[in-house]
């Protein structure tokens, strides 16, 4: 049962719970799949809100429903609307409440990081969410992970592409000052892989690679925290035994080239890129290290998200519509297509499709399919946050005590999301919390220090 | 005379290009010779793995690229995407911002340095120091502090772009001949009249050379700061072809920033030569 069901259709019943025809979880859904039989547009937002307000008058003056029914069936619905309104005015009412959940700014920019992590921040635009949401906005392109920092805090972005432990480092001030940032939706989860050097071919034992030079994209990354959880695994020590260097996505690739770096945990596309210009070979994907990890995540400050709620609203319900369109396998294709040009990513299509598809070439002769390769699921889930924060402390990024469930609840937002998501119709879990198994080694959310415990390779401090 | 050098001067140019272009054209040959792979794997792979295409453009594949840029300079695909025409116009547009202040700066300052050895003495230590600092280094601390992307790549050009044209204009000034500035003092002209009629004519050429370092550095400083910051620029642009590797549209903005670089100076060299007087 939705909030924007007709209140003055005798037939209907305005309670929650399921669907008239019971082939669907919800109202919303039923009257979604209906429409797209019926090729109909959705209502326009002046017409749902209408009936948001036409409905709640009538559920108030009616609290049985069989009576609302009757009182339809006996006088008619457009009397009953002239009699409402009489006593209440449905007109000014509606004019207040869609003026309250209108967007306070309607132009906003978005940066992104030309990566296929991205895609459902890029894609929004040339696909029309944004706009689909009353939005206007621009994606702008930035020249690094350090650069989207700054401009997101200097307000000339409204919200950002970040990795997804950049917000927790920033709101917890681990290299300058803190400001409070929050994580309404998680972009990617796996779209990850090791890439190795062709010279490499025949080392490919992890526990060959001592003295062995790698590229990650920044030090607060989840590429960061895999890569050394797969060398401490294999009884590397990130530290001491290999060479850890920051290096900004497109230079990998060249970097690789010129014999500067043996290999990379970097983003898909750079991968790809690397194997399709035969400099390199896929020697392992980010999902077999932790399937569903997340990767890259939508971020904004506290100040955007008080100053501008309901802009930031409008914003997110945008990144989940992207975001659960993108999850769609058969929606891929046409996603690449639409993020490659000059103006978003600037690569071949055929490099993002190999990526986003999941049928790629290895480097090796062969070709692969993997059809999760690179996914996309928007909640927030509030264990990774906290599988971050063990990470972050491991390496001694963070130092001291750590509060793990207050900041993971404060930067990570579960719970709006979640709200946000079940009204648009899509299905969130009903937790926020999950425990995974990383490199099948079990994480249990709720004992963050025991899970820290219990590795024998940490930084020495 | 001058004719014929110049004449033979341009065969030889010409003769250099060519054999360069040459040299180039086969250095960049596709070798040809490829590992075997399975045609669905080949669909996959760039043609550099499939063909043995070189990896380093060629001149013929740059000339294409070139002419494509140089039919459509000015269109917009977004924000992201921009003609070089209009990207060449932001450049130009935050290079003559910096150029323009280091000027309003570094003119009076090095008046003032040249004409009392006190000053000189007194800044010198704080010139020297600021002097090397590489634009990279300052665009941080600026990002930091203007907060502010555009503001803080031009006050990067007016930082570095300062220091040639002070230290001109002050060895300029200081160097005027000793008897023009008796001269004037016989004549009992006033301190200011003196400056504007007799130093400067006679320290302007030294002050224009300056000029014509410092809008080479400031050119110079444009592209780097762009790359870091992003945003519109030749030296986003240089950095957005580096994302997709398109080494080809990398050497064309090398060229078009070459060439631009080179406009700049001859409009610097065409004011020197109005203020050169024979000494």
């Amino acid at each position: 049962m939705s909030t924007f069901d007709d209140p003055f259709d005798a037939d209907r019943e305005l309670s929650r719970a399921g669907c008239v025809c019971g082939r669907h979880r919800s109202a919303a859904e039923h009257e979604r799949a209906a429409l797209a039989l019926r090729c109909e547009p959705v209502a326009s937002g002046e017409e749902r809100y209408e009936g948001v307000v036409a409905s709640a008058v009538m559920r108030a003056m009616f609290p049985r429903d069989a009576a609302r029914r009757a009182f339809l069936k006996s006088v008619g619905a457009s009397t009953a609307l002239a009699a409402v309104s009489q006593f209440f005015p449905l007109k000014t009412a509606t004019e207040a409440f869609a003026d309250a959940g209108a967007p306070e700014k309607k132009d906003l920019k978005v940066g992104f990081i030309p990566i296929t992590c991205a895609t459902p921040i890029i894609m929004g635009a040339p696909l029309g969410f944004y706009a689909k949401h009353g939005l206007n906005v621009e994606v702008v392109k930035t020249a690094g992970w350090a650069v989207v920092r700054d401009k997101t805090i200097n307000k000339e972005y409204d919200a950002a592409h970040m990795l997804a432990p950049m917000p927790i480092a920033i709101s917890l001030g681990l290299g300058a000052q803190a400001i409070p940032f929050a994580v309404p939706a998680i972009e990617n989860i796996n779209g990850q892989g090791i890439t190795l050097a062709m010279k490499h071919k025949e080392r490919r034992n992890p526990a060959d690679w001592k003295g062995m030079k790698f590229a990650i994209p920044f030090d607060y990354s989840m590429h960061n925290y895999l890569l050394r959880y797969y060398l401490a695994e294999h009884g590397i020590d990130p530290d001491t035994d290999v060479q850890l260097r920051s290096v900004p996505p497109p230079e990998m690739v060249a970097n690789l080239r010129a014999d500067n770096i043996d290999g990379f945990l970097a983003p898909d596309n750079v991968c790809q890129r690397a194997i399709y210009d035969g400099v390199g070979f896929m020697h392992l994907l980010s999902k077999e290290i932790w399937d569903g990890h997340p990767c890259c995540s939508f971020a904004a400050s506290r100040e955007f998200i008080t100053g501008s709620p309901n802009s930031f609203a409008a914003l997110t319900r945008a990144i989940l519509d992207a975001t659960a369109y993108a999850s769609k396998a058969e929606n891929r294709k046409q996603i690449a297509e639409a993020i490659a040009p000059a103006n978003y990513i600037n690569a071949p299509v055929t490099v993002l499709e190999q990526v986003l598809t999941g049928t790629y070439a290895d480097g090796l002769g062969g070709v692969k399919t993997d059809a999760k390769r690179v996914d996309f699921d928007p909640f927030p889930w509030q264990s990774f946050a906290v599988w971050m924060l063990t990470q972050m402390k491991r390496w001694g990024q963070v130092k001291g005590d750590v509060d793990y469930k207050s900041i993971a609840e404060q930067v990570y937002l579960a719970t709006d999301t979640r709200k946000a998501m079940t009204e648009m119709g899509l299905a969130p879990p009903a937790t926020s919390y999950k425990s995974f198994a990383v490199m099948g080694k079990t994480f249990d959310p709720a004992k963050p220090e025991d899970y820290l415990n219990s590795f024998k390779i940490r930084k020495s401090s | 005379m001058t004719s014929s050098l110049r004449l033979r001067a341009a065969i030889v140019s010409i003769a250099l290009f060519v054999a360069f272009v040459g040299v180039w054209h086969i250095a960049t040959r596709s070798t040809g010779a490829v590992a075997s792979m399975s045609p669905e794997y080949a669909k996959l792979m760039g043609v550099t793995a499939t063909a043995g295409k070189s990896a380093m453009p060629g001149p013929f594949d740059v000339g294409a690229k070139l002419w494509e840029h140089v039919k459509q300079p000015f269109y917009d695909n977004g924000p992201n995407d921009k003609g070089l025409g209009i990207q060449l116009g932001y450049s130009i547009a935050r290079v003559g911002l910096g150029y323009l202040l280091a000027v309003i700066v570094a003119i009076p300052l090095g008046f003032l340095i040249g004409m009392s050895p006190l000053i000189n003495q007194a800044l010198d230590p704080f010139i020297q120091v600021l002097k090397p600092i590489s634009p990279l280094a300052w665009m941080p601390l600026a990002l930091y502090t203007i907060k502010d992307s555009g503001l803080s790549a031009i006050f990067v050009i007016f930082i570095c772009s300062v220091w040639p044209m002070l230290l001109n204009t002050a060895f300029g000034v200081a160097a005027v001949r000793k008897e023009w500035i008796n001269v004037a003092r016989t004549l009992e002209v006033g301190t200011l009249r003196r400056a504007f009629t007799v130093i400067l004519p006679a320290a302007a050429p030294t002050i224009l050379t300056g000029m014509r370092i410092s809008i080479g550095i400031a050119w110079l400083v444009i592209v780097a700061a762009e790359m870091l910051v992003g945003g519109t620029g030749i030296g986003y642009f240089v950095w957005n072809e580096w994302n997709n590797l398109s080494i080809t549209n990398v050497i064309i903005a090398i060229l078009l920033i070459g060439v631009v670089g080179m406009l700049l100076d001859q409009i610097l060299a065409r004011f020197t030569r109005m203020v050169t007087f024979p000494e």
